[in-house]
């Protein structure tokens, strides 16, 4: 089976030719369609930057990007994205920031107005899996950063995209609220199985929650290692504690720590 | 237990309550009354000195001269005002238009900000005084130069406002829009221009004060009506009382247009000043 995102030795030079930053070289990254792989990597490694990339938000200097069959030149639709910042906007309501993407993506874009009883309804569903149920005419102002961060998650859905990209949205959270929310992310993963590249520094984060787990260099950042999750979904936090998951998340430290002996 | 813990405790917040606020009832209250007691207080102040070290007239009157001449003037002061307010209206509302659409175009493009800006600064560099002289020879002596020069005046801050607001739209939220595949057109409307209200509402009560400035400017300069012209009137002849009362209405209309324009700001972007009304909330 072809992959769903194709990554064929990518490199990303920011500014100028000669001068400027490196930040990914020979990045090469294949993800399967409905996989869950997360990328882990010492910070500035260019996680972001390869998030960016497949997004179609900035063109890679070399090597070739594909998604869904077709080489990415520009943004894509059917990509919804999630940040470690809640990027709600403040003068719109929940349920209007969550709608947000059905105003902007085709062809929800044209007949929002027309079925709009429909959309908010979708919006409302997306709300009670992630927990806000009743939330909808608060303003994210309002809202704890955790919620904030469900509601981001909403956004990131409303479009039903095929591709999720999640760039730490969990990093600014607490430890027991990050917790809560891979809960809330496993099951949106179990009820709509987008195929989702998870960025983070949490390695614990991405063994309980991804297929597969992939270790990036020092910049400029390119994959070194990567290991597959085996433990079948539905997990909880109880695995975490476990010897196996143990031993998976000590490996990648391990690796993580040898990528930045090697930059030092 | 409970009730025997709680029991003592309540008569305590009552009691703490009534001390803390005794005249005005609340806080808020007291805020509400805060800028009319200043106002008498300063008109008191000033009544008793011009009155115990005897200043004439002509060189300060007290508030109640002021009071007895805008009375006996008040016909030809209401119809100087009116026109006042007319120009300077007028040219507030040009500036607004034009603002919002030159402060839209140079906040969302930098090839637009890079070629208008030092024009703009340079523009905005030269005292309206020494245009309004040109404008007479233009267009005449009458209600256009004011209305221009109010224009001329109070745009610039709209302008530079309005630019900043969009100019400043945080990276991630344009990157959230932009991998969506919105155009800049989409960024602006959905969260450019949103974003730019707080920004304009806070130019418009400055624009507004400033737009009275340039009206009056123009009929002082020249012009056959206006509280201006009026007041230039009234100091040939030395009635300093009129002139005072010229200066007073011109301020009771700016205030006037400051409490409609906040109103507006509260109306419209009580999400940016939410910190002031997060207070009344916090109880739930």
């Amino acid at each position: 089976m072809a992959a769903f995102v194709e990554l064929d030795r990518i490199a990303l030079r920011y500014g100028g030719e000669e001068s400027g930053t490196l930040a990914l070289l020979d990045t090469t990254l294949n993800v399967k369609e409905g996989e869950f792989v997360a990328v882990v990597g010492p910070s500035g490694c260019g996680k972001s930057t390869l998030m960016k990339v497949v997004a179609g938000l900035w063109p890679q200097s070399a090597g070739t990007a594909i998604v869904a069959g077709r080489e990415v030149s520009g943004p894509l639709s059917i990509v919804g994205m999630a940040f470690q910042a809640p990027t709600q906007l403040p003068w719109r309501n929940v349920i209007d920031n969550v709608m947000l993407p059905l105003e902007i993506v085709q062809p929800h874009r044209s007949q929002l107005r027309a079925k709009r009883a429909m959309y908010v309804q979708k919006a409302q569903d997306l709300l009670s899996l992630v927990g806000l149920k009743g939330f909808d005419t608060k303003f994210p102002w309002q809202l704890s950063g955790g919620m904030q961060q469900r509601a981001q998650i909403c956004r990131a859905l409303i479009h039903e995209p095929k591709l999720l990209m999640l760039d730490e949205p969990f990093g600014a959270l607490d430890m027991f609220t990050r917790e809560e929310l891979w809960n809330v992310m496993q099951e949106v993963v179990m009820d709509r199985k987008p195929t989702v590249i998870l960025v983070t520094h949490d390695l614990r984060e991405a063994v309980y929650l991804a297929d597969r787990v992939v270790v990036m260099s020092a910049r400029p950042g390119r994959m070194i290692h990567e290991r597959i999750v085996p433990f079948p979904r539905k997990r909880t936090l109880e695995d975490t504690y476990k010897p196996e998951f143990a031993e998976i998340v000590q490996d990648l430290r391990n690796h993580i720590s040898m990528a930045r002996e090697q930059a030092a | 237990m409970a009730s025997m813990d709680t029991a003592p405790a309540a008569p305590a917040i009552p009691a703490r309550r009534a001390r803390r606020t005794p005249i005005f009832g609340s806080r808020r209250n007291l805020e509400r009354a805060l800028p009319w007691m200043v106002v008498i207080g300063i008109f008191l102040f000033w009544e008793v000195t011009v009155r115990v070290f005897s200043i004439p007239d002509f060189i300060l009157p007290s508030p109640t001269a002021i009071w007895e001449s805008y009375l006996r003037w008040q016909p030809a002061i209401l119809d100087n005002a009116g026109q006042t307010l007319f120009t300077t209206v007028f040219g507030f509302a040009i500036a607004i238009v034009f603002g919002l659409a030159l402060g839209v175009a140079i906040g969302s493009s930098t090839l637009v900000y890079n070629g208008l800006y030092p024009i703009l600064i340079g523009f905005n560099a030269i005292p309206k005084v020494a245009v309004v002289p040109i404008l007479i020879i233009w267009f005449g002596i009458g209600t256009v130069p004011a209305v221009i020069t109010a224009f001329l005046i109070s745009f610039f801050p709209i302008v530079v406002n309005v630019a900043t607001g969009i100019a400043t739209v945080e990276p991630e939220l344009r990157d959230v829009l932009r991998a969506l595949g919105a155009k800049s057109r989409d960024i602006v409307l959905k969260v450019g221009l949103p974003r730019a209200m707080p920004y304009f509402f806070a130019s418009l009560k400055v624009a507004i004060t400033v737009a009275f400035v340039g009206s009056i400017l123009a009929e002082t300069i020249g012009s056959n009506k206006g509280i201006g012209k009026l007041m230039v009137v009234a100091s040939s002849r030395f009635d300093t009382p009129l002139v005072f009362a010229g200066l007073l209405v011109t301020a009771f209309m700016g205030v006037a247009m400051y409490v409609i324009a906040n109103w507006f700001e509260t109306r419209m972007t009580g999400w940016a000043t939410r910190g002031m009304t997060q207070n009344q909330q916090a109880g739930m």
